[in-house]
């Protein structure tokens, strides 16, 4: 029995629980027991039971991770930082509502990267989350946790947050399915922010519709964001298996970063979609270059007015001193951890007074024209699609000392974070033993589009996923 | 002896203003002063992580008609930005405010030009408690978050004011404008009104501007007045020495008349100011732009022309009953009774009235308008008495009433012409001393025939006519 629901897809159990032909409780047990014998160190917290989630929801009863960083009223809530260790938010996110209101309970809070800054859950301040392909690897990150929750069969799906490629990234290192929706889609109300203006709420999870399934009942205008959307078409389960008549645009195979094994990888995936009736080209991208360096401006600036609230007044952690000044420095130097530090010092010197123009005004005129790179991509094509990562898995400690060498892990997915455009990753093959990852590229709330072509391309592909035990 | 050059002052003024909200800026939270501390908070106004504002849609709409008071243009998108600086005061680590892109600009209130009309949201109230008054050296500071978030605007001028009491009555007007409004409860001592000066002096007749400095947070038109006269002397002092004026913010304390520096002009702050990605920009529609325009009454400026202009008034008169909102509608609520002249009417609402009410609203006393109309009349036709009128006002406005009967059961009438030429008579005759004085050309000598009347007419005369009536019978 329990061999069975751990093969099952999300969607079908799902199904099956609505159905009448699963309990919605046992699932939840079984999910909950191998959530407790997590060793990857992705979870941060267990539940110990459901609410009363409807099991007539579309999502069935189905237990979902959720990514530390989502508030859950009464649920510690930390975004993966000591300073906010112990933290019990009044509220809950509106991300984690809706799931909740679909039928999903919470199965557990997943370890992050602090704050999601990061590219390999390493900077968590509750130690790292280890790749469940090889546990000498980082899982990626900032939502390590989540992804390989789900890779190492703890979680049947999980949601996350993606601000520069924190679902992607790690959805393809650890070799499963991950979507960043369109900026807007889904309300960021709960989300424990890092970037305003980038970070997205997705899903993963091992299939295509499993992901596009909890990407539907994610999506939609609420009254707590001012800049969410109504999406326009909602998002259609996936059920493509050609592509006939699809033009897609390749962008970045001869990036000298790019490993030969990941690029042989996602080659071999385009010559199936070929096979499969798509047309590709070679297309530029012509200012998607300088999306790092854009992204590491932006981010860091808008995260260090986000991280300002941790200041020892109100909640979270406080180091003591006679003097005010003093109690911020101290707090803030104790209980955040390196990296945080570093961004809230670049984003703070990038705002200067100064300096702006010459930084924040820069990123924000590269921002305008890769927006203008995809408009005009997508007037020749109808989908584009390039590696997710440079990658695959790297070492524990390998980049933590570089951490510009990090930063290039998000080389691939910064420039859709930027544009607020949504993108998937999917497997597609392996290099070295350790998975690949194809990310395929739609315009402005196309979701359903690039579901679908992800849905025919995963079939061709038929990745086999890192064997449970 | 070296020449004393004259200066000219040079005034803006900053000005905060609480809006008469349902709720706060960007939370659903009650907006509302003088509740226990703390009580009227939630995760966003306390900053909780993850929380996002959404903008106030009626804090958008009194904003706007602030905006269209002053005729200002209303740009079609203005946006906000953060302004981050650490202070417990400070919920976020930032305000969210409006920099570059403001709700309204280029505009005018009187004779004094609106440089900008701009939206963000207040902050936390500190208490500290020990000797110092202040943060640094108190023995505990607590934060009271029932203010933060509170929706307010900021109305900064040109510098158009050239003396300190031009700047008081131009914070007059101003309170008075947004009362009429009802966008404020514009109440300087519970903080609904603030003002900021910003102070420079230059040679007369010179078009540069002088260095200025800032006044901060003057709770009353007298003290902004004091401070600012403070102010420029304090200038002309130091150019007078042949000093430099220093760019700084200044705090004046009204106890003791004294300005101490808040801060250099290099401890200023760099408050790194970026646009709020948690918000989309205000972009008003024709709708929104047309239901403020239509919510905007009769404001005191042009009420107090039409006044001077319809009604005759003179101009002191008529601004006092355009300020004072509750007396320019005495006055109309009278008018409408017709029982007296407008301008008779003005003066009493103006003179008598004011003086006998105080800084209280006649709605909330005994007076009706028809009734204060009624006695006006009687006045103006000679059946009362102008002192017996007073004491027949302080019955209206204490116990109401018809004011022919008060003055027929109290005997206030004013006697009649029969009565009184016979009291007139027996004075002459009783004072025949006084008499041949007058007759000799001594003209005080009238005062004691006068007297005389009145004391026996016990009040109900009127000394004027008392008077005419003296010299027509002894023929001087
Ligand atoms: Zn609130």
């Amino acid at each position: 029995m329990s061999r069975e629901l751990l093969e099952l897809s999300a969607a079908e159990a799902a199904r099956r629980v609505r159905a009448g032909d699963l309990s919605a409780s046992e699932l939840f047990e079984f999910w909950r027991g191998r959530a407790e014998g997590d060793e990857t160190g992705s979870y941060l917290w267990v539940a110990d039971a459901p609410g009363d989630e409807p099991e007539s929801g579309p999502l069935g009863g189905v237990p979902v991770a959720v990514k530390d960083l989502f508030c859950v009223e009464g649920v510690p809530s930390a975004a993966g930082s000591r300073i906010l260790e112990g933290y019990r938010p009044p509220y809950t996110a509106t991300a984690v509502s809706r799931l909740r209101e679909a039928g999903a309970p919470v199965l557990g809070k997943t370890n992050q990267d602090e704050f999601a800054m990061g590219s390999s859950t390493e900077n968590s301040g509750f130690g790292p989350v280890r790749n469940p392909w090889d546990p000498e690897r980082v899982p990626g990150g900032s939502s390590g946790g989540s992804a390989a929750a789900v890779a190492a069969g703890t979680a049947p799906w999980s949601i996350g947050t993606d601000t520069g490629g924190s679902i992607r990234q790690p959805a393809s290192l650890c070799g499963i399915v991950g979507l960043k929706p369109t900026y807007g889609a889904v309300s960021r109300n709960g989300m424990i922010a890092f970037a305003s203006s980038l970070d997205q709420c997705g899903p993963f999870g091992r299939t295509v519709e499993d992901v596009a399934l909890l990407a539907s009942v994610l999506v939609g205008r609420d009254p707590c964001d001012s800049t969410s959307l109504d999406h326009p078409e909602g998002i259609a389960l996936p059920s493509a298996e050609r592509l006939d008549g699809v033009r897609l645009g390749v962008w970045g195979l001869g990036e000298e970063g790019l490993e030969p094994g990941v690029a042989e990888q996602v080659r071999r995936a385009l010559g199936l979609a070929e096979e499969l009736g798509a047309s590709t080209e070679e297309i530029a991208l012509p200012h998607a270059g300088h999306a790092i360096s854009a992204y590491y401006v932006i981010a860091p600036a808008e995260a260090s007015a986000n991280l300002a609230r941790y200041d020892g007044v109100r909640y979270g952690k406080r180091t003591e001193a006679d003097e005010l000044l003093d109690m911020y420095e101290l707090t803030r130097h104790d209980h955040f951890g390196e990296e945080v530090r570093r961004r809230i010092m670049i984003g703070t010197y990038a705002l200067s007074s100064g300096y702006y123009e010459a930084y924040y005004g820069t990123a924000q005129k590269v921002r305008t024209r890769i927006v203008e790179d995809f408009r005009a991509a997508f007037e020749n094509v109808d989908l584009v699609v390039t590696p997710t990562s440079p990658t695959v898995a790297f070492k524990l400690g390998e980049r933590t000392s570089d951490p510009l060498a990090m930063y290039l892990s998000d080389y691939y997915t910064t420039p859709m974070s930027l544009a607020g455009i949504p993108a998937v990753s999917i497997p597609c093959g392996l290099s070295e033993g350790l998975p690949v990852g194809l990310q395929v590229v739609g315009p402005a709330f196309a979701e359903s589009r690039i579901l679908d072509a992800a849905h025919a391309l995963e079939r061709a592909i038929g990745f086999e996923g890192v064997p449970r035990t | 002896m070296t020449e004393v050059r004259a200066y000219e002052p040079v005034i803006g003024i900053e000005i905060h203003v609480q809006l008469r909200t349902r709720t706060k800026m960007f939370c659903s939270c009650e907006n509302r002063f003088g509740a226990e501390p703390n009580t009227l908070t939630c995760p966003v106004c306390l900053a909780h992580p993850g929380t996002l504002p959404v903008t106030n849609a009626e804090a958008v709409h009194l904003a706007l008609m602030i905006g269209m008071a002053f005729g200002c243009e209303v740009p079609e998108r203005s946006i906000f930005h953060r302004k981050n600086y650490f202070y417990p005061d400070s919920p976020k680590g930032y305000q969210i405010s409006q920099y570059d892109h403001p709700l309204a600009v280029r505009g005018r209130l009187g004779d004094v030009r609106i440089h900008r009309v701009h939206m963000e949201e207040d902050a936390a109230k500190l208490v500290h408690a020990g000797s110092s008054g202040r943060i640094h050296g108190a023995e505990r500071s607590v934060v009271d978050f029932n203010r933060a978030g509170t929706p307010l605007v900021e109305i900064v001028t040109e510098p158009d004011l050239r003396s300190a009491a031009q700047a008081a009555e131009f914070g007059r007007l101003l309170q008075a404008t947004l009362r009429r409004m009802g966008v404020s409860d514009v109440n300087m001592e519970e903080g609904s009104l603030r003002m900021d000066a910003n102070v420079s002096i230059r040679p007369a007749g010179e078009a540069t501007l002088g260095t200025k400095t800032e006044l901060k947070n003057m709770n009353s038109f007298r003290f902004l007045e004091r401070g600012i006269t403070a102010e420029i002397e304090r200038q002309e002092a130091i150019l007078h020495a042949d000093g430099q004026i220093e760019q700084e913010t200044l705090h004046f304390d009204p106890r003791s008349g004294s300005l101490t520096s808040l801060r250099s002009k290099e401890e200023a702050h760099d408050y790194r100011y970026f646009p709020e990605p948690d918000l989309v920009p205000i972009a008003p529609t024709p709708e929104m732009l047309e239901r403020a325009r239509s919510a905007l009454p009769e404001l005191p400026a042009e009420r107090a022309e039409r006044f001077e202009r319809d009604l005759g008034v003179p101009a002191a008169a008529a601004r006092m009953l355009a300020f004072r909102a509750e007396l320019g509608d005495l006055l109309e609520a009278a008018l409408a009774a017709d029982g007296a002249d407008a301008r008779a009417l003005a003066n009493w609402v103006t003179n008598e009235v004011a003086a006998r009410i105080g800084d209280s609203d006649p709605g909330d006393t005994r007076l009706e308008p028809a009734a204060l109309a009624a006695l006006v009349g009687m006045v103006e036709a000679g059946d009362v008495p102008r002192s017996a009128a007073k004491d027949v006002l302080g019955v209206l406005v204490d116990e109401g009433g018809d004011p022919r009967e008060i003055v027929a059961s109290r005997g206030l009438g004013a006697a009649g012409s029969d009565e009184l030429a016979e009291i007139v008579d027996r004075a002459i005759a009783g004072n025949a001393d006084a008499v041949e004085k007058i007759r000799a050309g001594n003209d005080k000598a009238i005062g004691a025939v006068v007297g005389a009347v009145m004391r026996e007419a016990k009040g109900r005369a009127d000394g004027g006519e008392v008077q005419r009536m003296i010299r027509e019978r002894i023929g001087s």
